[in-house]
């Protein structure tokens, strides 16, 4: 159940990922239109992170390719932008949400020029489009979870990109900050903007996502959500594993094989 | 006094150069090592020092002389190297980061031992002063070193400045850099090579073993003192060299102390200070917040105590002993009698020889106290489904904790009601 689309903001063909020699994303092939809200759905450990970090270039691929904007990433790189998850870096970092959201500004400046002070009003609009005006000089280790999120947005806000990729941003925040982002994630989609969002809360994902991808080590689904987000391609993603899948995967890594034989080019 | 002033006067040159060396030395080592700090990298800057050793033996073996600028070079060679082979036995084997750091950083200084013993039995006569590079020497930094380790202190420095942004970004989020196209591989290679560098120069003023504390301490120090990145480096930097001075000058009144040593102590020193007295941060403020909370906490309970007496007797401006407070409720005596006289100065009891009572002021406290414990034992049941019996004991707590406006919103969500799971009126103000 694979839509593929025409003139897709972003092409993912036949790509496989490892780690440590072990294969965590097989043959994974789909495409996104411009200017969906995209939920990609799976269970813990399906590879929901791996496949957008792979497609930011921060995971090697195995085999395959990705295109965006219908061109190679480092051509595209300022259009398109990436939420980490919150948990990937360290709040008790000496910085203030101001300084973390000026950081979206840094690819435009480009190495060693220093924000200016237009650089700076843009940062605060944006940390006010997240509700976040008033925390610009707080330390970011005193925000809560919820603002701490809120100061990822602002962040991937400043950068204005066409393309956003979020990892897990309503894990772990409160009912304000979900709602806010929420609003904010649809009227960047009213724009024009495609945002791919990694979400695991199933009841939700109607409401909020126009377009799903199925993942679990394998593609499921990508389609409108009215098609593909049904009890059918659900029981497929979360039920039974592929044992015969991770079996082969840990043989590979066992056996040291590497992921394609090299072919002659 | 008289070496004092002799000292700090800088009339000697040689005085002179010491003392800007040692500022440099220190300094551009604490620069650079607060990004390691940031980065938690803290146990790679000692590897990076015991391995300097065997390449400024092997190069003073291959040269036959002192030249500091060759010095550096082997220095900087396989210091370089120990950052290399500890990333590939971390890549390559099942073996963690930490455990290859001390696997590179002792077989390094084993080595680097080794060559030292040759070189001070091979009765070459300029091999005096080598083993310096064990603990360090600032004090007898000459002329011509000096300009080489102004030089490399300098570069470092003006470095760090010039990829400020980038490092920072570095050190705070790997991904997001990586993925807006910030050259992450070059970046880290190039703080590896800072680290080095100022490893190499910063062994000339602690040396190898104390070398790591160089670079980790004084940052580590002022991350007690600040929110602010930038101020943190640079009180990383006046720190560093407020301890490379203080060293220097210890030397130079008593020549037999060796210099690396008595830095090490001064900055530790300083960490300690800021570990217990930085405000916000430092142990003694947090005591000491605690000491006031847990006074507030008391004092409440005091006039919670009477006003639960009063409740009893529908009179709350009875006089009452000590001993009747306690029997109400018990506190530890001397706490109890220190209590009553502190709230008496805050005008919240008001007392004869022997007895307390409320003051109207008094009494509106106790009172909120009470209302609040009520609320939220009210507030348990309904909203947690907590059996009525089992709520008094997180009350006793949370009563301390609410703040008006909380107290205001459990208000509102319960509704004003009148009496609490155990039957007990609610005391509003009006």
């Amino acid at each position: 159940m694979i839509h593929q689309v025409q003139n897709p903001v972003l092409e993912v063909h036949d790509l496989t990922v490892s780690y440590d020699k072990k294969p965590v994303l097989w043959n994974i092939d789909f495409s996104i239109p411009k200017g969906q809200l995209v939920g990609i759905i799976g269970p813990n450990g399906a590879g929901k992170s791996t496949l957008i970090k792979s497609i930011m270039g921060l995971i090697p691929l195995n085999s395959g390719y990705v295109k965006l904007f219908d061109q190679e990433l480092d051509e595209v790189r300022t259009r398109i932008s990436y939420v980490p998850q919150r948990g990937s870096v360290d709040w008790d970092f000496p910085a203030s949400a101001l300084d973390v959201v000026l950081m979206g500004r840094y690819a435009k400046l480009g190495l060693f020029k220093r924000p200016k002070k237009a650089d700076k009003d843009w940062a605060m609009e944006c940390l006010t489009k997240v509700g976040m005006q008033a925390y610009s000089n707080r330390q970011i280790s005193q925000l809560s979870g919820g603002q701490q999120q809120r100061v990822f947005l602002a962040r991937a806000l400043a950068q204005q990109a066409d393309l956003y990729f979020m990892d897990e941003p309503f894990a772990g925040v409160d009912a304000a900050t979900e709602k806010t982002i929420v609003d904010i994630l649809r009227e960047m989609s009213a724009q024009k903007k495609t945002v791919i969002v990694v979400h695991h809360d199933l009841q939700s994902v109607e409401s909020y996502f126009k377009w799903v991808l199925l993942i679990n080590l394998r593609l499921i689904a990508s389609g409108p959500t009215e098609e593909v987000f049904g009890q059918e391609l659900l029981q497929e993603t979360y039920g039974g594993k592929l044992t015969l899948l991770s079996d082969v995967g840990n043989l590979m890594k066992k056996g040291r094989l590497p992921q394609r034989e090299k072919t002659g080019k | 006094m008289d070496s004092f002033i002799d000292f700090f006067s800088f009339s000697d040159p040689n005085i002179r150069y010491v003392v800007i060396g040692s500022i440099l030395l220190t300094a551009s080592s604490a620069t650079v090592g607060s990004f390691t700090f940031l980065k938690k990298k803290a146990l790679v800057g000692d590897a990076v020092a015991h391995a300097v050793l065997p390449g400024v033996c092997l190069a003073f073996i291959l040269s036959g002389n002192k030249n500091p600028f060759l010095l550096i070079l082997g220095a900087f060679t396989t210091g370089w190297l120990s950052l290399v082979a500890i990333d590939w036995i971390t890549r390559k084997s099942k073996i963690k980061e930490d455990s290859a750091i001390g696997l590179v950083l002792s077989v390094s200084f084993g080595i680097g031992i080794l060559l030292l013993t040759m070189i001070q039995h091979s009765g070459n006569a300029s091999q005096t002063g080598l083993d310096q590079f064990l603990f360090g020497k600032a004090a007898s930094l000459v002329g011509s070193d000096l300009i080489v380790f102004t030089i490399v202190s300098l570069l470092l420095i003006f470095t760090i400045v010039l990829f400020f942004k980038e490092l920072t970004l570095l050190a705070f989020d790997k991904a997001f850099a990586e993925t807006i196209g910030f050259p992450v591989k070059r970046l880290e290679l190039l703080l590896t090579t800072l680290t080095v560098m100022a490893v190499v120069v910063g062994i000339q003023a602690v040396g190898v073993v104390l070398m790591a504390a160089m670079l980790i301490t004084p940052a580590a120090a002022a991350r007690f003192w600040t929110e602010r990145i930038k101020v943190m480096i640079l009180l990383a930097a006046l720190f560093g060299s407020f301890s490379g001075v203080t060293g220097a000058y210890i030397s130079y009144i008593a020549p037999s102390m060796p210099t690396g040593p008595w830095i090490v102590m001064v900055i530790s020193g300083i960490a300690f200070f800021s570990f217990f007295f930085a405000p916000g941060k430092g142990i003694v403020s947090r005591l000491f917040q605690q000491y006031r909370i847990r006074s507030k906490m008391n004092d409440e309970n005091v006039l919670k105590a009477l006003y639960g007496l009063g409740e009893k007797e529908d009179d709350f401006y009875v006089a009452r002993s000590p001993e009747e407070i306690n029997s109400h409720r018990s506190f530890e005596n001397s706490n109890l009698i220190q209590t009553l006289k502190r709230l008496r100065s805050q005008g919240y009891l008001e007392s004869d020889q022997h007895d307390y009572w409320l003051t109207q002021e008094g009494m509106k406290k106790g009172q909120r106290v009470v209302k609040l414990h009520r609320l939220w034992e009210t507030y348990l049941t309904k909203y947690l489904r907590i059996a009525p019996d089992h709520v008094h004991e997180d009350a006793e707590s949370i009563e301390h904790v609410l703040t008006p406006e909380l107290e205001k919103r459990l208000e509102q969500l319960l509704e004003y009601p009148e009496i609490d799971p155990h039957q007990s009126t609610i005391p509003y103000n009006n």
